[in-house]
């Protein structure tokens, strides 16, 4: 029973917000920023992979985020679209090739990925932090200098594939995928870290050399997480690029990948469960403080004393999470969790779930 | 001729700024083993803090010459400057050192203090660019066909000035001394009775306040402020100092004109259209870390089980 509880959970979860969505109970801007959720989860977690567990410390994730959206764009448009000439397939095949259409993203941005992890055998710690940012910039510089999928204007005409699987049923797809994608994502990555692999990207963590000494086959290791990292990363643009229906370069700038990287410093290294707190706490604090009435109530002391001063919502966001991010580093720094699950914190909920 | 002489002075300017910014990366970096990621924001603060000093000198109150401006406006902002980066230090890198957190806490904590400044820039300043006054009027010397402006003299003497300065500091002082010992090994150095908050203070006086020079000069020479112009310029100063090998003042210093020769070599290819810089410039960077790993004069670190 205990065995089963927690996936039962969540596809109740799943299937009451997929019946609330069919619905209309739930509004299409709730849907997106579920959406989102599931999409930062994806990114967060599959971060986690390389910074937490493995404790290299990379920060370009967007890269394999933008690789993935643009392949999967591509695919989708070359697949449904009109925009690069005749669809391939009937509008009827949406449903079932949309899925393999964001794995192959994924498996690009997966190969992408080997470019910092070759580098990553012989480089250390802050000198592959400056592989990941350049691999970033070139991805990004790379596709504003591809003048056939739109450059630095960017790219659109996904949402044909959408408006095809909703030919087929009109129900709410995306959230459907995006569900899927991120149950597959925490279950690969669940997998993975408690494998034989796992213990050895564990290793790598605690002392490189100690772990090659012990036969770990370090490189090896190195390149499948890299690659794991990165695919699920893919995916996750794939879903994103589809759920905006429209992708630009800029959109994932080292911004983007700050974004990640407090995700998952906020939820502790390490910690899967506390990457996905993290993940949905982050994403929420981001929608509340988009909200401009909000933003002036917790800034009514200052316009008080300056009344001249109108600070936007979106820029004083970016001051304000910043800002909480230095803090918990100062006062907690390991983060929500610290380096252990949910189950590790609050031993009481082992007695009703276990989570292999 | 012409043409390649006029571009090797042009990559020579853009590298001085790239070296004046990898200095102040790599003299922390080198102190303290902490990738400051907030000193291209520093840069940027500096360039802002140019702006109103020099304003302020110029303005009714004072009315001093642009020329006077020029002179008194070098060493207020260098000051000014490495107060900001010395706040930093105090507000959020001390607390952090003293507890002994992870490095990589610290590292995040100076990019969130990067995008703090920044985002509180713009929420202050508001998103409209600001125009940099001219204090050097403009002397423009034709030799043989190669334009040399005053300006680009300037910044190109005030980067080889600035290395060597930090040169003769880090080697020959004994504040120096203290610096590449708290390098070299942190935890015997107080037992030494050297007072190491005050060597990092130092350090980060030194970094910010040439940071602030380098964000005058850029301002005098591309007279248009916006709150994301260190972002960038950061972020490739740093990885010149890695490639230089971070840590290494001459390695710095090198990198950052490597990566300004890079950069203008690819716009003024003419097979090669502009856009192409930034590809090249970190493909290089890439390939040239992919066979030197810790960078042209870096030293390997050893590890220790």
């Amino acid at each position: 029973m205990q065995k089963y509880s927690l996936n039962v959970l969540m596809a109740a979860l799943a299937v009451v917000l997929l019946v609330l969505a069919q619905f209309h109970i739930i509004d299409n801007y709730i849907q997106a920023v579920i959406m989102y959720v599931g999409i930062n989860i994806m990114m967060s977690t599959s971060l986690n992979l390389v910074n937490g567990n493995m404790g290299e410390f990379t920060c370009g994730h967007a890269a394999y985020m933008c690789v993935g959206a643009y392949v999967s764009s591509i695919l989708s448009v070359m697949f449904f679209g009109t925009k690069l000439g005749d669809p391939m397939f009937p509008a009827s095949m949406a449903f079932i090739l949309f899925p393999v259409i964001v794995l192959i993203g994924g498996m690009v941005a997966a190969l992408s990925s080997i470019l910092v992890a070759l580098p990553s055998f012989k480089t250390r710690d802050d000198y592959l932090a400056i592989i990941t940012i350049a691999v970033n910039y070139m991805v990004i510089s790379a596709i504003e200098n591809m003048d056939f999928i739109g450059g630095s204007r960017g790219f659109q005409g996904m949402k044909d594939t959408v408006w095809a699987m909703r030919d087929t049923f009109d129900g709410p797809w995306m959230l459907l995928w995006v569900i899927l994608f991120t149950a597959f994502t925490i279950w690969v990555i669940r997998r993975f870290i408690t494998s034989t692999y796992g213990k050895g990207v564990n290793a790598i963590c605690q002392d490189e050399v100690a772990a090659e000494i012990m036969s770990v086959n370090t490189n090896k290791i190195k390149i499948v997480n890299f690659m794991i990292s990165a695919g699920l990363a893919g995916c996750a643009g794939g879903l994103f690029a589809h759920i905006v229906g429209y992708v630009n370069p800029q959109s994932f700038n080292i911004l983007k990948s700050t974004e990640a990287m407090v995700m998952v410093y906020l939820g502790g290294m390490g910690s899967l469960s506390g990457a996905i707190i993290s993940a949905v706490v982050f994403t929420g604090l981001m929608e509340v403080l988009r909200s401009q009435a909000i933003m002036d109530f917790l800034l009514a002391p200052a316009t008080f004393v300056f009344p001249d001063w109108e600070p936007s919502a979106g820029v004083i966001k970016w001051v304000m999470i910043p800002l909480m991010l230095v803090l918990i580093m100062q006062f907690r720094s390991e983060g929500i969790l610290g380096n252990k699950e949910l189950s590790d914190v609050f031993p009481k909920l082992k007695k009703y779930y276990t989570f292999k | 001729m012409d043409f390649i002489i006029q571009n090797i002075l042009n990559a020579l300017q853009w590298g001085s700024f790239y070296a004046l910014i990898a200095l102040g990366y790599t003299l922390v970096y080198g102190v303290l083993r902490l990738i400051n990621f907030a000193h291209g924001d520093i840069f940027m603060v500096g360039a802002y803090i140019a702006f109103f000093v020099s304003g302020f000198l110029l303005g009714d109150t004072l009315g001093l010459s642009p020329l006077v401006t020029f002179m008194c406006a070098v060493p207020l902002t260098m000051v000014l400057t490495a107060c900001v980066g010395v706040t930093l230090e105090r507000i959020a890198y001390r607390p952090l050192r003293r507890k002994g957190a992870h490095r990589l806490y610290v590292v995040i904590t100076a990019l969130m203090c990067g995008l703090i400044l920044e985002y509180s820039n713009l929420a202050v300043l508001g998103a409209s660019r600001l125009k940099f006054p001219e204090l050097v009027e403009k002397a423009v010397w034709n030799i043989g066909g190669v334009t040399i402006t005053n300006l680009k003299v300037i910044v190109i003497v005030a980067a080889v000035v600035v290395f060597l300065f930090l040169n003769f500091i880090v080697t020959k002082t004994k504040i120096g001394m203290a610096m590449r010992g708290i390098s070299y090994d942190k935890f015997p150095i107080p037992l030494m009775g050297i007072p190491i908050d005050n060597i990092i203070v130092f350090t980060f006086v030194l970094g910010s306040g040439f940071a602030g020079l380098a964000g005058l000069l850029f301002a005098m020479s591309y007279p248009i402020l916006e709150p994301f112009m260190g972002m960038l310029i950061g972020w490739k100063a740093f990885i010149a100092a890695v490639v230089g090998g971070i840590g290494d003042i001459k390695g710095a210093f090198v990198g950052g004109f490597l990566l300004g020769f890079i950069e203008v070599g690819v716009v003024a290819m003419p097979f090669l259209e502009s856009t192409y810089r930034d590809l090249f410039a970190f493909t290089i960077l890439l390939v040239i870390l992919w066979i030197k790993p810790t960078g042209l004069f870096g030293m390997p670190q050893s590890t220790k089980i």
